[in-house]
């Protein structure tokens, strides 16, 4: 999986769990930029992630995550 | 594999659209909510779900499903959890709201009358609490017993304060036992080991709940079962203080929604089975009693025994038993009172249904003669284009995927979990026998269905040629094997079958069809004789796997093709009656064809001139192969 498709698949992930359909995400993209993306919400989208992408994050991996960029990066060392 | 609910069909693909357009008109956002809840859904599905029955909620739209106010009180962290629940109640058509104590304020919640969830008014009260919360966290071989006493009063009398502070029921949980054994299998044995501590407690929480009146979510079973090491994640808990692992949130949401639904009253009570396939293996009407597989001494045989054993176990416990088949009535009751290894009787049976009709109308049939309703059946088929049926046109009734295997089918049901309770009493036990042993035939009522919509929905395709070498095995045991769709039962060798294949008066057809759930193979055999400007149908069968999908207009459209082609201006046929064909004796009056005669035998004689015969659309696509490619 490419990381644009893996972009766009972590956009719905994203949108289903803080609610907002108009959330856009960019690489570029931190937690503190999107509506509802809280410290509870993270780990509900992290635990989304790991069921959806069949992968599994090591404690210090998920603690490394600063914004999309990180987190897409994860995903595709992962897959 | 923890959140493959795999007795849930796949998620809808319009899934997103249509929770996006909740709430509906009045009236209809209660059963969509229901129906997007019953399929597999993502973690973001699930809250999608859950912030539309919110939406719902606030705008005071009636869903005519119960409501459940659920506080929740824990020692841990339930955010990863709560989001799902709602999904998992509206599974069991119960509308839950979710108020969260804050994080480690159980006895402050408790204790203080003018706590958050001694205000709020709710149904129940979840006691989410597991081992760390009774300091169980490590062996104590000084005090065990007394130690677990301690604990089990400052429950018992935390119970006693939510009841008397909120009027609310409590909801009690068992303790999952972690895997970090001292000894091995000696920690068992050794009083005061946690393994030994949890085990007491676990016995401590029951007798509160017997006494106190609460209700239980058992987590012992649910962890068991998906196993301990995966269910305790000693990252998660360090890191965000959650009580299990965030995967396990599903399933945890799962039985925490049944048991909801056990308290409202919504957990189904009526279990309909399917015959053929389901309760034995093969089909009655075509293998007769010699020929189904039920019994010990083969695995097909055991697997099928398996899931009548279920079904009696359920009627053990109060669940009642219905059939609902499509065969002969006789011939669906003979391996009941007719075969030795068999455990279901027709008298475990209350309602029996065996005919022609399409399934929909046998089971409003046998809801109606129950007395229960649609949403307390769950029907058991291995056939996935009538689960599909039954789903589309009766979507309060339950029906599990089921695997290919049936050693699979007992367990998949259990794991369902369609039969929670909350109580259980001698009432109980005892209601599916108080319906009369007589397994009664109720009268199905012929309801205008829409049948186009399912037929073009099932995706046919359907293909025609020429016998063949390659199939000559297959066809041969089709036209010998087949009895109950057979027009003139005519029993050909395989060398005759060869015959047949280069006989250039012969005109033979192999008809295989498939549709979206998979290959069904050769269902239809043709052998005709062309003799001047007629061709004379020799043997005409099929499998009853595709009644009612208009194959026989499919077949005779391709019979007509070949007769042309061979300069034939009519088509001649016979029904010859035997013991199990009588459900095909009008098939070519159905087809268009005219009746030119039936002797005192029953045989019945037809022709038909072949640019006369009615030409129908078909819900099917057709494959045109000169020869079979498969």
């Amino acid at each position: 999986m490419n990381k644009q498709d893996t972009l766009s698949k972590l956009q719905e992930i994203v949108q289903d769990i803080t609610g907002d359909d108009e959330t856009k995400l960019t690489l570029n993209t931190v937690a503190e930029d999107v509506d509802n993306w809280d410290s509870i919400n993270h780990i509900k989208i992290i635990l989304a992630v790991e069921s959806e992408f069949d992968v599994s994050f090591e404690a210090d991996e998920v603690g490394s995550i600063k914004g999309v960029r990180s987190l897409v990066d994860l995903i595709a060392a992962k897959l | 594999m923890l959140t493959d609910f795999a007795w849930l069909p796949p998620c809808p693909a319009d899934f997103h659209d249509r929770v996006k357009a909740l709430p509906l008109a009045e009236g209809a956002s209660g059963a969509e909510l229901h129906a997007l809840a019953t399929a597999q859904l993502s973690r973001g599905q699930a809250n999608r779900l859950a912030r539309a029955l919110g939406r719902c909620r606030s705008a005071g739209i009636p869903l005519g499903m119960a409501g459940f106010r659920l506080g929740i009180a824990s020692n841990a962290t339930m955010d990863m959890v709560t989001d799902l629940i709602p999904a998992a109640a509206l599974r069991q058509r119960v509308a839950v709201e979710i108020l969260t104590a804050p994080f480690g304020q159980v006895m402050q919640e408790a204790f203080d009358p003018s706590s958050q969830l001694n205000r709020a008014g709710c149904d129940a009260i979840l006691l989410a609490l597991d081992h760390r919360a009774f300091r169980l966290t490590g062996p104590r071989f000084e005090d065990a017993a007394e130690f677990v006493e301690q604990q089990a009063d400052e429950l018992a009398a935390t119970v006693r304060a939510f009841r008397s502070g909120s009027s609310a029921a409590v909801i009690l949980q068992t303790l999952a036992q972690p895997p970090e054994p001292l000894f091995g299998s000696y920690d068992a044995r050794a009083e005061g080991s946690l393994r030994w501590l949890v085990a007491r407690m676990n016995e401590a929480v029951l007798r509160i709940a017997a006494a106190e009146g609460a209700y239980l979510l058992d987590v012992a079973a649910i962890a068991e079962q998906v196993g301990t090491q995966v269910w305790f994640d000693a990252a998660a808990w360090h890191a965000y203080k959650m009580p299990f692992r965030g995967s396990c949130g599903p399933i945890y949401a799962e039985w925490l929604g049944r048991l909801l639904g056990a308290i409202r009253g919504t957990a189904r009570k009526c279990l309909v089975l399917d015959l053929d396939n389901t309760c034995w293996g093969g089909v009655i009407g075509d293998d007769g009693l010699e020929g189904i597989h039920i019994g010990q001494g083969h695995p097909l045989g055991e697997a099928h025994l398996a899931v009548q054993q279920m079904a009696l176990d359920l009627r053990e416990r109060g669940i009642i038993l219905a059939v609902a088949s499509k065969n002969d009535d006789a011939v669906a009751r003979l391996p009941f009172s007719g075969h030795d290894d068999m455990l279901l009787r027709e008298d475990h049976i209350a309602v029996f249904q065996a005919n022609w009709t399409d399934k929909p109308a046998n089971l409003e049939a046998i809801a109606c003669t129950l007395n229960i309703g649609l949403d307390a059946l769950v029907m058991l088929d291995d056939n996935p284009a009538e689960r599909g049926q039954i789903r589309a046109e009766l979507p309060q009734v339950a029906v599990p995927e089921l695997p290919a295997d049936p050693a699979q089918f007992a367990r998949i049901i259990a794991a369902a979990g369609y039969f929670e309770a909350a109580a259980f009493s001698q009432d109980d036990r005892i209601r599916a026998k108080s319906y009369a042993a007589e397994a009664q035939r109720a009268d199905v009522r012929a309801t205008a269905r829409n049948l186009e919509d399912y037929l073009q929905s099932l995706g046919m395709i359907i293909g025609a040629c020429p016998f063949d070498a390659r199939n000559r095995t297959r066809i041969t045991q089709l036209i010998n094997k087949t009895n109950q769709f057979n027009l003139t039962t005519q029993r050909y060798s395989e060398a005759q079958v060869e015959a047949a294949e280069r006989d250039p008066a012969a005109v033979t057809l192999q008809v295989r069809l498939r549709d979206r759930f998979g290959d069904m193979g050769i269902i239809g055999i043709v052998i005709a004789r062309h003799a001047g400007d007629a061709v004379d149908v020799d043997t005409w069968l099929m499998s009853c796997r595709v009644l009612g999908r208009k194959v026989e207009e499919a077949m005779l459209a391709r019979l007509g093709d070949s007769a042309r082609a061979l300069g034939a201006k009519r088509i001649t046929a016979r029904y010859l009656p035997t013991a199990k064909n009588g459900m095909v004796r009008e098939m070519f009056d159905r087809l268009g064809f005219a009746l030119t005669g039936e002797d005192a035998g029953g045989v019945r004689s037809y022709a038909a001139a072949i640019d006369a015969l009615p030409a129908t659309v078909l819900p099917m696509q057709f494959e045109t192969m000169e020869t079979a490619e498969w």
